[in-house]
């Protein structure tokens, strides 16, 4: 029963990968087209791409989506993290099912409600304090909110499962609470933590309708970006920039994956090198 | 060998010698506190004032909208409730289609997306261990890559001139291209093709830990395979089931990008209406009104979702 899968589940399996894939293949074929008519081919060129390093208004929406996506989830990683920590180690604590109400929400809530609430917090506030100004400090704050949201699911399963033994042994031998934890079991979801920077970053960086809410004049992220140009139709510079990112994200991904695999086969070795 | 062993290791219960301190007793609130004020003030919160925007009124003025509580200068405090907005939604025939419109299309890719990702679960359960790593790579892969630049590619699959009518005319199948770019159908494959992932992996984790001696006893006792599938796998895969239909209909009901780029005028799901109210019409209180409807709406899935995730976790 184990092996035995049916033609169908595999024909299924194959075109449903299919379907997740060929938009994309076809998109990076594209935009490799000369012509800038989206219908003909016009041979095969690269006048798409060199035609994006001169593009100011693309280039500056990019550098600013790096720096949001790199502040967001290392910000997202702390508070994400200590979440999960609270959660899984704390059994018992006042607002504990709000927290986790809060750490479950932003994954199922629509964005778009995400963005008008924190939208309308946010001119509340510069209303009442004078602060943040509507850009860069309240995209991070909104992106923030629920790219932790992320972090914290990833975070904790893994810490669920990760063995609390050695943790337990750091503290009989003396070791304080704090440092137990960093010395054995942060390195045992290391992993995880990883995973889910490059999560948040990869979210924070694709973020259009919150960013679109809680942005200001001036500020314009990569999405905002794009959107404005894809609206209006399909354009071959937009097709060069799209490829170019899924690109770069796939190889990080599958990058990351790898290096996961094999710090993961080498702490089973290590383990089982120690019990020899 | 690891599990054996540190099985028999009993958990030490025992109370550490080291001192209870006022950090001993309180430090716990250092990791607690931090998230939890975080989301509190910038997650939680934020509802309760578009919950009170939603009674203000526009005004010509930055913000766009008139003060519910004001105070007059003998300290008398005014609360000017405002309950036109509500109202309006009920009056203004647009809202009520925009939100059945909403829930129709959310609810057919919802069953296409099970339709299709089901199988997809399925083949991926039974395949061995090490393709199963693969395919799940696979599958993950496109969720990490931009989701507004995979609606742009799916324009130039589905437009006039993309590859399906290319295909499609090319093999005779159809004599003239099929309009599908700015139209309901559009809009379906939209979300088909960007939450399928989010079907797939729930279901998924479900049907791995499913037993597969189960299955065989069903054999056992000449079950054909249809009907051991009738009778085992598809109960126990209920809460799968759930868990991945509400991760799919739930944030396309308010889905935003794909009825915009992909569908027709005619395709006025409630996340186009509160965007066009916001950045069009700028009449936030209305906005809110919409935002707060929608919510309420989205309580019930929600819910579900939440009993079903976190019941799928404990297991």
């Amino acid at each position: 029963m184990q092996n035995r899968i049916s033609p169908f589940l595999i024909s299924i399996l194959c075109i449903g990968i299919a379907v997740l894939y060929i938009p994309m293949l076809v998109l990076i074929g594209y935009s490799f087209n000369a012509s800038a008519l989206v219908s003909v081919w016009g041979g095969f060129s690269t006048t798409w791409y060199t035609q994006l390093v001169r593009n100011d208004q693309i280039l500056d929406a990019a550098w600013l989506s790096l720096k949001i996506g790199v502040v967001v989830s290392t910000g997202a990683l702390i508070l994400g993290t200590l979440a999960a920590i609270a959660l899984v180690r704390f059994k018992r604590f006042r607002g504990r099912l709000l927290l986790t109400g809060m750490v479950n929400a932003p994954l199922v809530m629509p964005e778009i409600i995400t963005g008008i609430t924190q939208l309308l917090l946010f001119i509340s506030m510069l209303q009442l304090f004078g602060w943040p100004h509507r850009g860069f400090t309240t995209i991070v704050i909104a992106h923030i909110a629920f790219c932790s949201a992320y972090v914290t699911i990833t975070v904790q399963s893994r810490l669920f499962s990760a063995d609390r033994s050695l943790e337990e042994a750091a503290m009989d031998l003396g070791a304080g609470p704090v440092r137990a934890f960093i010395d054995t079991t942060l390195p045992a979801i290391a992993p995880a933590l990883a995973s889910s920077w490059l999560l948040s970053f990869t979210l924070s960086l694709d973020d259009l309708v919150i960013s679109s809410f809680v942005s200001g004049p001036g500020a314009s992220t990569l999405p905002m970006v794009i959107f404005s140009k894809v609206k209006l139709g399909v354009s071959p510079d937009v097709n060069a920039l799209a490829s170019l990112i899924i690109c770069l994200v796939g190889v990080c991904v599958l990058f990351t994956g790898y290096l996961m695999r094999r710090t993961e086969q080498r702490r089973v070795l290590d383990a089982q090198m120690a019990e020899l | 060998m690891t599990q054996g062993i540190t099985q028999q290791v009993p958990a030490p219960n025992a109370p550490r010698a080291i001192g209870s301190g006022w950090f001993e007793r309180h430090g716990k609130w250092f990791i607690i506190l931090p998230p939890l004020l975080f989301l509190l003030i910038f997650f939680l919160i934020p509802f309760a004032f578009a919950f009170t925007i939603s009674f203000a009124d526009t005004a010509v003025r930055v913000p766009p909208f008139t003060d519910i509580l004001t105070v007059s200068p003998d300290w008398h405090i005014h609360i000017t409730l405002n309950l036109g907005n509500f109202k309006y939604l009920f009056t203004d025939e647009v809202y009520g289609l925009a939100y059945f419109y909403s829930l129709k299309t959310a609810f057919f890719s919802t069953l296409i997306c099970l339709a299709l990702g089901y199988p997809m679960a399925l083949g991926l359960a039974r395949t061995s261990k090490s393709t199963q790593s693969i395919l799940l790579l696979i599958i993950i892969l496109p969720f990490w890559t931009s989701f507004l630049l995979r609606v742009y590619a799916l324009e130039g699959i589905i437009r006039e001139t993309g590859l399906l009518n290319t295909a499609l005319l090319w093999l005779g199948v159809i004599d003239h291209p099929l309009k599908i770019m700015r139209t309901t159908y559009a809009v379906y494959a939209g979300i088909v093709y960007s939450y399928l992932p989010f079907m797939v992996l729930p279901l998924f984790a479900t049907l791995e830990k499913l037993d597969h001696s189960l299955l065989e006893a069903a054999g056992d006792l000449g079950s054909p395979p249809w009907r051991a599938f009738l009778d085992v796998t598809l109960p126990l895969s209920v809460p799968g089931i759930i868990a991945g239909s509400m991760l799919v209909f739930i944030p396309a009901i308010g889905e935003f990008v794909i009825p915009t780029l992909l569908g027709g005028p005619n395709n006025l799901m409630i996340g186009r209406v509160l965007w066009d109210e916001f950045f069009g019409n700028r009449d936030w209180p209305v906005a809110s009104a919409v935002a707060i409807a929608f919510l309420v709406l989205l309580v019930g899935p929600i819910a579900l979702y939440q009993h079903y995730s976190t019941k799928q976790l404990e297991s």
